[in-house]
């Protein structure tokens, strides 16, 4: 059997249609965008395109988005980029506590540079508190971060809701939408969001490259600096090949985007219906209803994540953990935590997150397998015992 | 990341469980990750005769006492103490810098034990 990959929020495969579009930017029109000879000129056309895409299918204008080198720069950019423009205003920022690590290292390293960050608790389901955000909000607030849905347990978020609550007070509004874009229906203009990050390998497009989108108007602060790329504001060749195949892979999403959302659901809709109905003591964490279609994350009671992982590789099946074990600072997801899962149940947490090219087949076999896998980590399981009529079930 | 030899004892572990009448029992916890390891031993003339465990935690935890166990049974309780997370990794082959701290579980079980069979003796 071939390898089974269940980890889509991680990262997607490149589409092969994607591919074939890119490959002429790296051989043959491999000038340069901003040299003003015809290979150079040629490369620009293909970028101001893939702009154009990009911006329309968002319901942007192209001269709202800027490419960089995926979500974490973009991340980086907005909140970084915020603080230094908007610091004479004030130095507190506003961010939730499942942000991605992205933001929320960056955000550390703002704190010693003297700003202030609030992080706002969500709900068990993992969605932001509302109300605790509108109280955080200072007269020195200068922005308000929020993910569109996360990248753990796939929840999304109220973001029209976090957008108005920014706008009644003038602050800045950013949201990652890294996890969201390849499938959710985005419009930026009618969220009437400031700023949004995307990456492109999320929605079968290739690594490296993604975007910020920048509301026309305005103002924020560099952080890459070099030539005239991208209207002076971030510096550095343009990765030409990137950010076509970034164009073509949103225009190929977004063209069967309800057909795949239907197909992936299904799949992962039978694949919780069986892992809650054969496998005893286990939870799904997240909201039921208000979650992207790909994800399902569950906590398998009395054992422990890296494990099942290994074991699930081992047959071929790859996924992911939020458990301590199997990251590197052995802390268990914060996402979890932030949601009030005790830490051993976090430690017991796996992710599957689903792609259009999984098959049922697959998804039966998983649970075959997982069945099998939990079982035999249990029998080893230090804690399971200490439940002895558990062993019945 | 794991070298084959831990993999192998992972997937394929030895000695997993709990000796019904144990003469002594270990069980230690990893503060820094919450990880817990349960280690029973029979001893007949101070010699340890049979070890099995039990652990929540990852695969290099599990490996690790599995490979632990396996090395304590049959010798005495004195050479048992001797046995150490370092000659337990040897063993193994090496394991990845962030996952020594899970081989010290083994260690400290096995020490457990036997600190409590002799405190029973
Ligand atoms: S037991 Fe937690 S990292 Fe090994």
């Amino acid at each position: 059997m071939k390898p089974i990959y269940l980890d889509h929020a991680a990262t997607t495969p490149l589409d092969k249609r994607v591919l074939e579009k890119m490959l002429p930017y790296f051989t043959e029109n491999y000038g340069n965008a901003n040299s003003q000879h015809s290979f150079g000129q040629t490369a620009k056309v293909a970028v101001d395109n893939a702009r154009k895409t990009i911006a329309d299918i968002i319901g942007a204008k192209p001269s709202e988005i800027y490419f960089t080198s995926g979500g974490t720069e973009s991340d980086n950019w907005a909140l970084r980029g915020t603080a230094k423009r908007y610091k004479d205003k004030g130095k507190h920022l506003i961010i939730s506590k499942i942000e991605h690590h992205a933001m929320l290292t960056t955000a550390k390293e703002l704190e010693k540079e003297g700003f202030e960050f609030s992080y706002i608790g969500v709900d068990e389901y993992g969605s932001i508190n509302l109300d605790e955000l509108e109280k955080a909000i200072r007269p020195d607030t200068i922005f308000i971060g929020c993910m569109y849905a996360n990248n753990e347990v796939g929840t999304i978020q109220p973001i029209e809701k976090i957008v108005e609550i920014a706008k009644k007070h003038n602050i800045v509004c950013f949201t990652d939408a890294v996890q969201a874009m390849g499938a959710i229906e985005i419009n930026v203009s009618k969220l009437g969001v400031d700023m949004m990050s995307f990456s492109a390998h999320k929605f079968g497009g290739p690594k490296g490259v993604g975007a910020l989108y920048i509301r026309n108007g305005l103002d924020l602060g560099k952080i890459i600096t070099g030539g005239h790329q991208e209207r002076t504001r971030r510096g550095g060749t343009t990765n030409v090949a990137g950010v076509v195949g970034f164009s073509e892979a949103l225009r190929l999403s977004r063209e069967s985007l309800d057909k795949d959302n239907e197909y992936i659901k299904g799949l992962r809709d039978r694949f919780i219906e069986r892992v809650e109905s054969e496998i005893p003591y286990v939870k799904l964490n997240g909201s039921r209803e208000n979650r992207l279609s790909n994800n399902a994350d569950f906590s398998f009671y009395f054992i422990e994540g890296e494990s099942i992982l290994m074991m699930l590789d081992l047959e071929g099946i790859a996924v992911s953990s939020g458990s301590a074990c199997s990251s590197d600072s052995l802390d268990p997801s914060h996402v979890l935590l932030a949601m009030g899962i005790p830490a051993e149940y976090a430690h017991g947490s796996i992710r599957f997150t689903f792609g259009k090219d999984n098959t049922l087949e697959e998804v039966e076999y998983t649970v075959d397998k997982l069945k099998e896998i939990i079982h035999k980590l249990r029998e080893m399981s230090p804690l399971f015992k200490l439940n002895s009529e558990v062993k019945n079930v | 990341m794991y070298n084959e030899k831990v993999i192998d004892a992972f997937k394929n572990p030895k000695n997993v469980g709990e000796i019904e009448n144990y003469d002594g029992i270990g069980t230690v916890g990893n503060a820094t990750c919450g990880d817990i390891m349960q280690i029973t031993i029979k001893v007949e003339n101070d010699v340890i005769v049979d070890a099995k465990f039990k652990t929540f935690g990852c695969a290099a935890a599990v490996a690790t006492s599995s490979t632990a166990t396996d090395m304590i049974i049959g010798m005495t309780i004195d050479e048992a103490l001797q046995v150490t997370n370092r000659k337990v990794i040897e063993y193994l082959g090496g394991l990845p810098s962030q996952k020594i701290h899970c081989s010290v579980l083994a260690e400290e079980a096995i020490k457990k034990a036997i600190e409590d069979y002799k405190s029973k003796k």
